[in-house]
């Protein structure tokens, strides 16, 4: 048994910077033994980059790292899993047709034949489930397992290959709220058995539940290292942005007009020919703000394709500004633009930018077709540009530049590129989804005003979130998704609890 | 500038150099084996392109073949469509310009016949095109698959027609009758009379291929239709999103890529052979693949790619002739490898570039 004064992990000054951009500097970090260490910070503070260099996928560029109290190098994530050192990453890395039990041995087989280092790998995994209290049926399908037991997967599989030190990587963003809760008892099992867990996390919430210590990071420096029992969200929230965050969005009386957007039983299969919007119906009206919670993957993602254009639905109709659509007809995004409905998409990386185009031409996609940015056969790259400048100064989009790639943007400053195109075309009603996904807390105020603004201004929204301290702050109205249903709807003030049940289905059979 | 990213002299003009180098350095040990001198056969290669006015003539005719196809390849790569029919395309717009020039050769002066010929060979190309677009589109069978398959159903077609159809009475060679005035495209010999371009066929097409390669320009980075085919091809999503028809892109620019291949016969049935023969297009639309790789997409990148392929066609020809023990077999050892290092290859150095660069930048930024 090692000296348990000695700390699972020690960084002395680590610094790394990409050319000339400084993602970390001068980190020093200490993470006991047999703790729960948070590290929290806004996007782009350096937290994935720093776990990165511990994982062995970045080197540093100075400075030294310590496992166990002894100086060591991690060229690269082989040699950190044989340091004891195991990540589970925010976007799984399973191979979804293979059972739970090829998973866990993929990679650490033991040997040409896989019968021995089967039978032996079957033994273990049993071991650890039993050990650490994560039931799993070895022999099931990963990708026909829900998120939390794929997720499960990974951490036995960090496990299976002796690691003491488990970094999560925003373990919960993909998370219904009693999944997380189920991981965070893991997670304290694990601890209580002597592992060290990290947990990277840009939500307070979870720090406070489940850390035992807490550090701060603030571009790409340590500003703060707490006892989480000795700390509040508040001042985390503080130290994170380097200044007081409001937390609540100011939301003034607006008066409701009528009507904009009406949608009459909406049904959508997706590409697969599974139903996964069932029977939806709903009105948004002028000045109002329609929050639809739910946990993603209940149904919110087709609603909006099929809403804005992107898919056609089996069947449902929707009135938009008075028109009347059938939504199983022939529409595209295109025709839903003319009619005056603009989409923030939920992926903007998939969807809402093009990676690979500068900024101007990211700042009109959609919008092409426009009159005021051809010149004859031509695209007016001078209009475009300059209309592009004027959104970037009048959302504070950093940096300044047109011409720098989409890809090149923070997250928060790739929303606003979106969120502009969206809103200064001045549409009747906008949906947009999942509009703070990725984005550090400055943009994430920015965003709930700009969304106000439109409330203010008597446009209709239908706003789609994960995220339900969003919805709650920011709706008017909120109907919960649940397997493609609407399963109730709340007014603004409903509590997190009741909002909770509806979205884990538990009321279903009740409201039916 | 961020991680993996490289300066654009680097990506456009360093790592084709340095793929270059490396083919041609391969190709230095191939003559080295068969026991000649590389330095000499390199000597002959460029001297045969480059060294006198004929060798610079046949250089450039060669060099508008390729531009012609490679601008197709590279049209529908902006796509995301990887079309390999660039070769029955070209194949089957030679015939419509062939038709043109039959028709109207007796009757009206070639630069009434030229624009006509133009509309006959990018109509009939594009009609190659199509229905292999039309199935991508619709059906979703994979272009790559439907174009090399139409490649074939091209030669087949041509054989008979040429064979049977085309052929003048009392002839035994698969080949239309020869244009007469009409049908015929000024050499540049005949034009540029103070150069010397000895017997080379280089001819207009080659202006119509500069030409082609500004309006191809503009198309994809200065029309709603290029930056429609652009977004398509970098995010199919993103492109459906803005209400941008994948059907359409893919239909209209595969339309586009059969139609400048098309082009191609311009310059081999109306400026060189001013006859349509079989298999006039000798596998310049596969070359085409490489030259838009090559030339990242891009109309200057394909010229020089294009001229670069015209030089190893001519001086590789030459050089055959030279050093009789490099046979003409060897000389597409060497286009292969070409091919092989710009095209398949292409980003074997990358990585280490790239490692280089960041290196590089992060010292100079900490200094």
């Amino acid at each position: 048994m090692a000296d348990s004064n000695v700390p699972a992990i020690e960084l002395i000054g680590v610094s790394k910077s990409f050319g000339p951009v400084q993602a970390n500097k001068d980190i020093d970090l200490v993470v006991g033994k047999g703790s729960i260490h948070g590290i929290i910070g806004e996007n782009g503070a350096g937290k994935s980059t720093l776990m990165s260099i511990l994982y062995g996928f970045y080197h540093a560029d100075s400075g030294t790292i310590k496992v166990d109290g002894k100086a060591t190098t991690i060229p690269d994530s082989k040699s950190a899993i044989a340091q004891g050192i195991g990540m589970v990453h925010q976007h799984f890395m399973l191979v979804d047709p293979f059972t739970v039990l090829e998973n866990v041995i993929l990679g650490a087989e033991g040997g040409a034949l896989l019968k021995e280092g089967v039978a032996n790998a079957r033994r273990e995994l049993k071991r650890l489930a039993d050990e650490y209290d994560m039931k799993i049926d070895p022999d099931a399908v990963v990708g026909e397992l829900p998120v939390g037991l794929q997720q499960r997967v990974e951490i036995l599989k960090a496990l299976y290959r002796g690691a003491d030190v488990l970094i999560l990587d925003e373990p919960t963003g993909v998370l219904t709220p009693a999944e997380a809760d189920h991981l965070f008892r893991i997670l304290r099992v694990l601890r209580d058995q002597g592992k060290t867990v990290l947990l990277i996390t840009h939500k307070l919430r979870e720090i406070m539940d489940v850390t035992d210590t807490v550090s701060v990071m603030r571009r790409g420096e340590m500003v703060a290292s707490r006892k989480t029992a000795e700390t509040s969200m508040a001042e985390l929230a503080e130290l994170m942005v380097g200044r007081s965050v409001l937390l609540e969005v100011d939301k003034p009386e607006v008066e409701v007009g009528k009507p904009l957007l009406k949608v009459n039983g909406l049904n959508v299969k997706d590409e697969r020919g599974v139903l996964r919007v069932k029977d939806v119906s709903f009105e948004v009206r002028a000045g109002e703000v329609l929050g639809i919670a739910g946990v993603s993957g209940n149904g919110q993602s087709e609603l909006l394709a099929a809403l804005s254009g992107i898919t056609r639905a089996e069947s449902g109709t929707m009135e938009l500004s008075g028109e009347k659509l059938d939504l199983s007809g022939k529409h595209d995004a295109a025709e839903m633009r003319d009619k005056g409905m603009s989409h923030v998409p939920e992926d903007r990386h998939r969807m809402g930018l093009i990676n690979k185009f500068a900024e101007y031409e990211n700042s009109i996609l959609g919008y092409h077709r426009e009159p005021k940015y051809s010149k004859g056969l031509f695209l007016n790259k001078d209009a475009i540009r300059k209309e592009a400048n004027e959104r970037i100064e009048k959302y504070d989009i950093r940096p300044p530049t047109t011409e720098m790639t989409a890809a090149k943007f923070s997250g928060g400053n790739q929303q606003k590129i979106v969120l502009a195109r969206e809103i200064e075309c001045d549409p009747d009603v906008l949906l947009i989804g999942q509009p703070t996904r990725g984005v550090d807390i400055g943009a994430i105020e920015y965003i709930h005003n700009r969304i106000m603004d439109m409330r203010a201004q008597g446009k209709a929204v239908l706003l789609v979130s994960v995220e339900l301290d969003e919805i709650r702050s920011l709706s008017d109205r909120i109907i919960v998704m649940f397997d493609g249903n609407v399963v109730g709807e709340r007014g603004a003030e409903a509590t997190e609890q009741d909002l909770g049940l509806l979205m884990a289905g538990v009321n279903q059979e009740a409201a039916e | 500038m961020s991680k993996g990213q490289l300066p654009r002299w680097v990506d456009y003009g360093l790592l084709p150099a340095l793929n270059l180098l490396a083919a041609f350095i391969i190709s230095g040990l191939v003559v080295v084996i068969i026991g000649e001198d590389p330095f000499e056969a390199v000597k002959w290669l460029v001297w045969g392109a480059l060294g006198y006015g004929e060798g610079i003539g046949y250089t450039l005719y060669y060099a508008t073949n390729f531009i012609f196809t490679g601008l197709a390849v590279a049209v529908a790569f902006h796509a995301g469509l990887f079309n390999i029919g660039g070769e029955g395309q070209a194949y089957v717009g030679g015939l419509g310009i062939a038709l043109v020039c039959l028709a109207f050769d007796r009757f009206i002066p070639w630069w009434v016949t030229f624009p006509l010929a133009v509309a006959g060979g990018a109509i009939f190309g594009a009609a190659w095109a199509f229905i292999p677009a039309y199935l991508q589109a619709k059906r979703g069978s994979h272009i790559v698959i439907t174009t090399i398959m139409f490649n074939f159903i091209a030669s087949a077609l041509m054989v008979y027609l040429l064979s049977n159809v085309l052929i003048p009475q009392g002839t035994m060679s698969p080949s239309t009758r020869n244009f007469e005035a009409g049908g015929q495209l000024p050499l540049l010999r005949n034009v540029f009379t103070s150069f010397d371009f000895g017997q080379s066929p280089v001819n207009l097409a080659f202006f119509l291929a500069l030409a082609v390669c500004v309006v191809v320009w503009l198309l994809i980075w200065h029309t709603k239709l290029g930056y429609e085919i652009r977004s398509f091809g970098a995010n199919p999503d993103a492109a459906s999103y803005a209400g941008i028809s994948p059907v359409r892109v893919t239909v209209i620019t595969m339309l586009i890529s059969g139609g400048l291949a098309g082009l191609m016969g311009i310059n081999v049935v109306m400026g060189e052979q001013t006859r349509l023969l079989l298999d006039f297009a000798g596998g310049a639309g596969f070359v085409g693949i490489a030259v838009a790789l090559m030339g990242r997409g891009h109309p200057v990148g394909i010229i020089l790619a294009s001229m670069l392929f015209g030089l190893l066609y001519q001086g590789g020809a030459e050089l055959a002739f030279e050093i009789p023990t490099i046979s003409r077999d060897m000389i597409v050892v060497i286009q292969a490898l070409v091919i092989l290092f710009a095209g398949a290859l292409e980003h074997m150095f990358r990585p280490a570039v790239v490692a280089f660069f960041d290196r590089f930048s992060s010292d100079t930024a900490e200094a």
